[in-house]
């Protein structure tokens, strides 16, 4: 048994926004593999809930007449990494979060849950960042775009205002047209861990493949929210795909990070992590789209 | 006082359509063993670490301590009861387990064929490889793992055989 205080199941997401104003101290129920959990810990413990589990409109990844790549919230991990849509154009995202957990927890999981608890290292978090990810809330005054930019407000915070209610993911055409991506995760194990560091990098070469035309970069954990790296995207951008590039885009990544000594992992040790991932990542996707180095 | 909440949950389990009222308090693994006292579906962590209440639902596996009760509704639930022969016989893969010494204390045996489960009837030849990650969302105490994978892996290729 949780000790939940109210289960308040969702019909529609109408309704969910309903159930959302009518009691105000809820938490949303995704999938509930971080809610149910922190409910056993005691720090949810006796609160009500709205679960928008069974909203199987939530679910799927389509693309949408303008070439957008619409990913409802409530899609698993799993499904997303299965996605014939994600996996010819967003790969990267498939690869990334493919690394969630375990399997049984890339099945409950869901992509809406992974970005709206505002955690550092979710997986999903810094490819959709590295992207330019949309966000598409609804609630009481109806449906809002939120840049992914504008997305995470602090550790743990999102942009959500009371009775809303993340609805699903965009990719716009223009942003995933022509890249590839990459992510790095490290972490001590393989399966179950969650990011010491994670990292995204995508790049888009020019048509002789000898010059990044352009680069975005974003970390998971290397500050307190999943973030770009401007100063190493900068100095990359325009610059021939080469070794030289590579290692100064990772010296430069240095001037983006501001990564926390925390049990898992010291300042210094991510600061490293920073500087390699970034040269990894970027090295293989001028590799993944066609160029040498 | 607090006033209980119930909901009537209808379901498939073992290929039996049935129905019970259920405390929407309930994770499905207390409706699987309380309810239908299906107790192959185990009690480890109960915070979706370990998999030993690993169970079917729609052909995919799930970690049934961290899932509602009351999401199980019109869902096809698979446990390991299900896979007994019609006189208690043993399937292929739990036979396997046993030629395979891949069962010591048997805790975390029935999340670990269900999984097993979930890959063999994918029909794919998997390496070892992918075995280990497939298999990744299981702890066991005992083992070392070697001869559970040992044990799938020569299933995979049983089954395999006999569709040629
Ligand atoms: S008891 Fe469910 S995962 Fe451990
Ligand atoms: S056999 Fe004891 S935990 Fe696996």
């Amino acid at each position: 048994m949780y000790d939940i205080k109210a289960l308040y199941e969702a019909t529609s997401v109408k309704h969910a926004v309903e159930l959302l104003q009518a009691h105000p101290e809820a938490k949303v129920l995704a999938g509930g593999s971080d809610v149910l959990v922190q409910m056993r810990e005691g720090k949810l413990a006796g609160k009500e809930l709205v679960s928008i589990y069974r909203l199987d409109a939530l679910r799927g990844v389509s693309l949408d007449a303008d070439g957008t790549i619409r990913i409802g919230s409530l899609t698993s991990f799993s499904h997303i990494t299965q996605s014939p849509i994600i996996r010819q154009h967003l790969n990267v995202l498939g690869e990334a979060v493919d690394m969630v957990g375990g399997p049984q927890v890339r099945n409950i999981g869901t992509i809406g849950g992974n970005t709206c608890n505002g955690v550092t290292s979710a997986d999903s978090g810094s490819t959709l960042v590295a992207y330019d990810a949309v966000m598409q809330v609804e609630g009481p005054e109806g449906v809002r775009l939120i840049p992914i930019a504008e997305w995470y407000v602090g550790a743990g915070r999102v942009s959500l205002r009371p009775g809303e209610l993340q609805t699903a993911i965009l990719v716009p055409l223009q942003k995933y047209q022509g890249y590839k991506g990459h992510y790095i995760k490290y972490a001590m194990r393989n399966a179950m861990d969650i990011a010491t560091t994670g990292c995204s990098v995508n790049v888009k070469l020019s048509a002789d493949k000898k010059t990044i035309e352009d680069v975005r970069m974003a970390y998971g954990v290397a500050g307190p929210v999943p973030m770009r790296a401007p100063a190493a995207e900068a100095f990359a951008k325009g610059k021939p795909a080469l070794e030289e590039t590579i290692q100064g885009f990772g010296e430069a990544a240095l001037g983006d990070v501001n990564p926390r000594n925390s049990w898992r992992a010291s300042r210094e040790f991510r600061l490293h992590l920073a500087q390699e991932l970034s040269k990894r990542a970027l090295r293989e996707t001028i590799r993944l789209s066609g160029g040498v180095v | 006082m607090h006033e209980v909440q119930y909901k009537l949950v209808k379901c498939t389990i073992n290929g039996r359509p049935v129905q019970t009222m259920v405390d929407v308090r309930a994770s499905l693994t207390d409706m699987l063993r309380n309810d239908y006292r299906l107790t192959s579906v185990k009690k480890g962590c109960e915070v979706g670490e370990c998999g030993a209440c690993n169970v079917l639902i729609d052909g995919e596996c799930f970690n049934s301590c961290i899932y509602l009760a009351v999401w199980a509704e019109g869902k096809n639930i698979r446990t390991l009861e299900g896979l007994l022969g019609p006189n208690g016989e043993l399937s292929d893969i739990q036979q396997a387990f046993i030629d395979e010494t891949a069962v010591q204390c048997g805790f975390c045996t029935p999340g670990f064929i269900m999984t097993a489960v979930e890959i063999l009837e994918t029909g794919k030849e998997y390496t070892r490889d992918e075995l280990r990650k497939l298999l990744s969302g299981h702890l066991c105490r005992c083992t070392g793992y070697e001869n559970i994978i040992n044990a799938v892996e020569n299933t995979m290729h049983k089954r395999l055989a006999a569709k040629k």
